[in-house]
């Protein structure tokens, strides 16, 4: 024991004490009681009705709307990693209006609550109730209902893709002026032309600091497609909620839900892991980040919570 | 062949660089013949590096001319106009100039190897095979054989500025240019790469270098170009420009640096 006296032995006549952090040891203490109650509860409050929990875990209704809740993110980042490489390099343009244009893109689509956005794609129709392609002021070659063209799916890959393509452009600039412009001097000298320098030099220089925070963003959307329950897309909440208005396990069938978002959102923790550890391979800035932290990032919300929308399912505006 | 007779390389006439109202280059004339070994002096901010990179067209001039091998790099003549050229024009008279930075600027993600291939494979279309295999003798040459699978970042600045110069031959240029290569070093990694590039003009290469190498300058030099505000100052042989400057500012310099 470190406090009791040294025996008198020539090798260990001086002894290094390290300073006890009592307050450690309290929060240690702190930290198991909290767990311990929670498993309690957990095993003992039967009201959880785990059995309920696990039945429904491979329900149909709720495989079907995981993988609607796989589909919606990954176009949605699709949409929003094109977009945002496009109004990336719209802000470098040294054309003003087309910088002005997409740093207002950013502005609006950042300024204002997702699910805001959501909603409004998804009432489009109360603003322009048809959707009409022909020339400016002259004949019209095709016109359709607004609610025919902005499908429910639609408006929500729209308003999901829209709004990441915002963040993403502020990821991708990050990534691009990151590189120093020596590379491209360096390129440029060597008679290689600027394409070919920003395909060969720049982007994969870029990569190393657009991928992290894209793995965050997925992560991040997987959880955000929940939102978009609101404008009846069956996705994975949906569906949980379409069961339990009918048979009011309302905690049962969320606590399923939380399981399987907890278990995506593990995965791609883990693929991005690897993800980062691959692209940064060799570098001196190299993130050591440890794979129980990374998936700790996954699991904590970045988007605020947004309150169970189940009753409050907006009605679609009829032209 | 001395110099003098040897057929003319670079030739800039008039050449001016303003970046907003600040006029950096006012009005450079400068011959450098093929063979030759130009040294460019001059205090910090005399626009030394702004001029050096008006010659490959990293930085557009605003008036006078600039042609290497008898072609304007950025510009096609018609009549009493410069019209600038495209991207992939500029591009093809660029890789014909090396250039040496003071920052090296080897591509990090690239090993050694991969630094010195890219751009005759992609630029000059050379096979992989045999871009290696001249990547491989010029690595050798520099004394960095070994390296050829490091990464950039792995190196000392010495090593790192020898791949660099390796980089911009691999690329048979008529013309190297070089800014400021040894400033960036620690002072004992500064011999190895001086010894790279006297050797390199013992073999006849035309270079251009910015230096404040004095006695690089005194020993390698064919000329010595004092700059300062833009302007030429003087120019001539190492004896004459090294040992007796005929001008007020070249002698303050010179004080100064040596
Ligand atoms: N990209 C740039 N934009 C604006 N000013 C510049 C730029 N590059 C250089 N300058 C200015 O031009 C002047 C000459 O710079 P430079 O050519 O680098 O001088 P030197 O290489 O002789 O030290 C300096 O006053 C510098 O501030
Ligand atoms: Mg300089």
């Amino acid at each position: 024991m470190p406090g009791s006296e040294a025996a008198p032995s020539p090798a260990a006549a001086i002894r290094v004490v390290p300073v006890r952090h009592y307050g450690q040891w309290v929060a240690t203490a702190l930290v198991l009681l909290v767990a311990g109650l929670i498993a309690v509860s957990l095993l003992t409050n039967p009201r959880y009705q785990w059995d309920l929990v696990f039945s429904y875990v491979f329900n149909a209704q709720i495989l079907a709307g995981l993988a609607t809740t796989m589909w919606l993110t990954v176009i949605a980042m699709v949409l929003g990693v094109v977009i945002g490489v496009v109004m990336a390099l719209a802000r470098e343009s040294s054309n003003v209006v087309v910088s002005t244009a997409a740093s207002a893109y950013v502005a609006f689509f950042r300024g204002t609550p997702l699910l805001v956005q959501l909603i409004f794609w998804f009432n489009l129709a109360a603003l322009y109730p048809v959707v009409s392609i022909g020339i400016p002021f002259g004949p019209t070659l095709f016109t359709e209902s607004t609610n025919v063209l902005i499908t429910p799916f639609l408006a929500a890959v729209l308003g999901l893709g829209l709004n990441e393509g915002a963040y993403m452009s502020e990821i991708v600039r990050a990534g691009l002026q990151s590189v120093d412009s020596g590379q491209t001097d360096a390129a440029h000298a060597l008679g290689m032309k600027k394409s070919q320098t920003f395909r060969r030099i720049v982007l994969p220089q870029a990569m190393r600091v657009i991928i992290p925070p894209t793995g965050n963003e997925t992560i991040s959307m997987l959880k955000t497609t929940s939102l978009v329950s609101v404008i009846a897309i069956p996705e994975l909440l949906w569906q949980a909620q379409a069961i339990y208005s009918r048979t009011y396990q309302v905690v049962p069938l969320l606590i399923t839900v939380s399981l399987w978002y907890l278990l995506l959102t593990t995965v791609l923790s883990i693929g991005q892991y690897y993800l980062e550890r691959h692209v940064t391979r060799g570098d001196s800035r190299r993130t050591d980040r440890t794979l129980l932290g990374m998936i700790a990032r996954g699991i904590v919300p970045r988007h605020a919570p947004v309150a169970p929308a189940g009753e409050t399912s907006t009605e679609r505006t009829s032209p | 062949m001395t110099i003098e007779s040897a057929p003319v390389l670079v030739e800039a006439r008039g050449v001016h660089k303003a970046y907003g109202s600040n006029l950096v280059v006012r009005g450079i004339d400068m011959t450098v013949r093929t063979g030759e070994v130009m040294c460019l002096l001059g205090p910090s901010g005399s626009g030394k590096s702004t001029f050096l990179r008006c010659i490959n067209h990293l930085e557009k001039i605003d008036a006078g001319t600039i042609s290497v091998a008898g072609e304007l790099v950025g510009y096609r003549r018609q009549g009493d106009r410069l019209h600038e050229l495209r991207d992939a024009e500029i591009a093809s008279r660029r890789s014909d100039i090396g250039m040496v930075f003071q920052s090296f600027n080897l591509f990090p993600h690239m090993t050694v190897l991969e630094n010195l291939v890219e751009a005759p494979i992609r630029v000059r279309r050379e096979s992989p095979t045999s871009a290696r295999a001249r990547a491989r003798e010029l690595l050798d040459a520099v004394g960095l054989a070994e390296k050829a699978d490091a990464y950039p970042r792995s190196l000392s600045g010495g090593q790192q500025q020898r791949v660099a110069i390796a980089r911009a031959l691999a690329m048979r240029p008529k013309l190297m240019l070089f800014d400021e290569p040894t400033s960036a070093l620690d002072p004992e990694l500064v011999g190895e790469v001086l010894d790279v590039m006297r050797g390199l003009a013992d073999d006849g290469m035309t270079m251009i270098v910015v230096t404040h190498e004095i006695g690089f300058a005194r020993e390698v030099a064919d000329t010595v170009t004092f700059m300062d505000e833009g302007v030429v100052v003087e120019s001539g042989p190492p004896t004459q420009v090294l040992r007796a400057p005929q001008h007020e500012r070249t002698r303050s310099f010179l004080a100064k640096v040596l």
